[in-house]
């Protein structure tokens, strides 16, 4: 009897650690680092053979020892970049190890995480969006002429990058659009006389969409030999690179 | 150069939004870039290549990053996202894909091997930072305990 309730436990302990694996994947987490805290928190109730086998579209996570439970497997289907909910799980992983948290509590602290939406609302993220965008005009060597044509198409970029991506969930044809208005609003306001050189604005403007985070990442994790994770993030990163610059490109058609 | 020191600091600031950090480290974050992106744009200004100038902008970058970690519990991508944002060379990329449509294809390549350059550049200096870190520890950690 004592048995079967502890493999029951083993279990819930298995779901538990894919729970978080998945969370933090979804948020754009390294792959180590992952890897890492799942066997980290598996290791803090007591189970010391465990392992995990992470890319970026599944987790796959065994529990070994005394009562085997079996390997399992969590399938990835969206990933983001969202720092808060990475901070979040890592948190909670150092509580459990620390020794303070049952498994039902910790189930249930990762799905408040789980749900949490972002701190900052829409129209926070659009302004934000469109500042980083102008700035990123006059660190390329722009003038402070092009400052606001670019305020002006990273904004409305962005803002279309949202709202497509809430009505189709495909990040390709989001990504397409946005960078397509986003080359449409430079080259008008140059045509209007109201920016100067429209290459450094567009440049700004696509900064936000431009998966330079994905790209250095997807090095570091061939470097730390995950190679899978690697290449699959690369390729990810080269379909939002092309995304982009067809999307710009469509323009020069016209021109 | 004021200019850049402003623009750098308000631009990673707001991509750290856009990434949803933690509201208590935003001000972190953009000190970060803004130290990376200083570093990056003086050894340009001084003539070096960017591709060294990266590899070294962002070694420092995640030295900074490890330390804020530490000191404020926070996992170290928090920093290093919001870091290397203004060194990841996105206008070069636009530059490469904008040459494969005119058909300047050797011009197109050229760039995009730039660009793999740099950004392998960023990468390097980031692992070669986390092993300088973890070779720090362990060294720290043999010290106090021959001091025992």
């Amino acid at each position: 009897m004592d048995n079967q309730l502890q493999s029951k436990n083993n279990n819930l302990i298995g779901e538990l650690c894919l729970y978080a694996g998945k969370i933090m994947l979804e948020s754009g987490a390294e792959t180590y680092r992952v890897e890492d805290t799942m066997v980290r928190i598996a290791n803090s109730y007591g189970i010391c053979n465990s392992e995990s086998y992470v890319t970026p579209t599944a987790i796959i996570f065994s529990l070994d020892g005394e009562f085997k439970t079996g390997s399992k497997l969590k399938r990835i289907n969206k990933r983001t970049t969202d720092l808060n909910k990475i901070a979040a799980v890592n948190h909670l992983s150092r509580e459990i190890s620390q020794g303070h948290i049952s498994v039902e509590v910790a189930f249930q602290r990762l799905r408040e995480i789980e749900a949490t939406k972002s701190a900052y609302p829409y129209w926070l993220q659009v302004v934000a969006a469109s500042i980083a965008s102008a700035c990123f005009v006059i660190m390329f060597q722009g003038t402070f002429k092009d400052f606001f044509p670019a305020l002006l198409a990273g904004g409305v970029g962005y803002f279309c990058f949202l709202l497509i991506d809430r009505i189709t969930k495909v990040r390709f044809f989001s990504e397409f659009v946005a960078s397509f208005i986003i080359g449409v609003t430079a080259f008008y306001s140059v045509y209007k006389g109201f920016g100067v050189d429209a290459d450094k604005i567009i440049i700004g403007s696509v900064m936000p969409l431009v998966p330079g985070v994905l790209i250095t990442n997807a090095i570091r994790d061939l470097m730390a030999g995950h190679l899978i994770a690697g290449i699959t993030k690369g390729m990810e990163a080269f379909l939002t690179a092309f995304a982009i610059g067809s999307g710009v490109a469509v323009i020069f058609f016209f021109l | 150069m004021l200019a850049q020191i402003i623009t750098s600091f308000v631009a990673t600031t707001g991509f750290v939004i856009l990434f949803n950090a933690p509201k208590n480290s935003l001000i972190k974050c953009g000190f970060v870039g803004m130290v990376g992106w200083v570093i990056y744009y003086w050894l340009v200004q001084k003539g070096n290549d960017p591709v060294p100038s990266s590899f070294v902008a962002s070694f420092f970058i995640a030295f900074l990053s490890h330390l804020f970690a530490r000191k404020y519990k926070m996992p170290v991508i928090i920093f290093i996202v919001g870091g290397i944002i203004p060194l990841v060379p996105g206008g070069l990329a636009y530059h490469a894909m904008r040459q494969f449509v005119i058909n300047d294809y050797n011009m197109g390549i050229q760039l995009a091997t730039k660009v793999m350059l740099i950004a392998g550049a960023i990468a390097m200096g980031i692992v070669f930072s986390e092993v300088f870190n973890q070779s720090y520890k362990n060294l720290k950690q043999r010290l106090s305990k021959i001091e025992e």
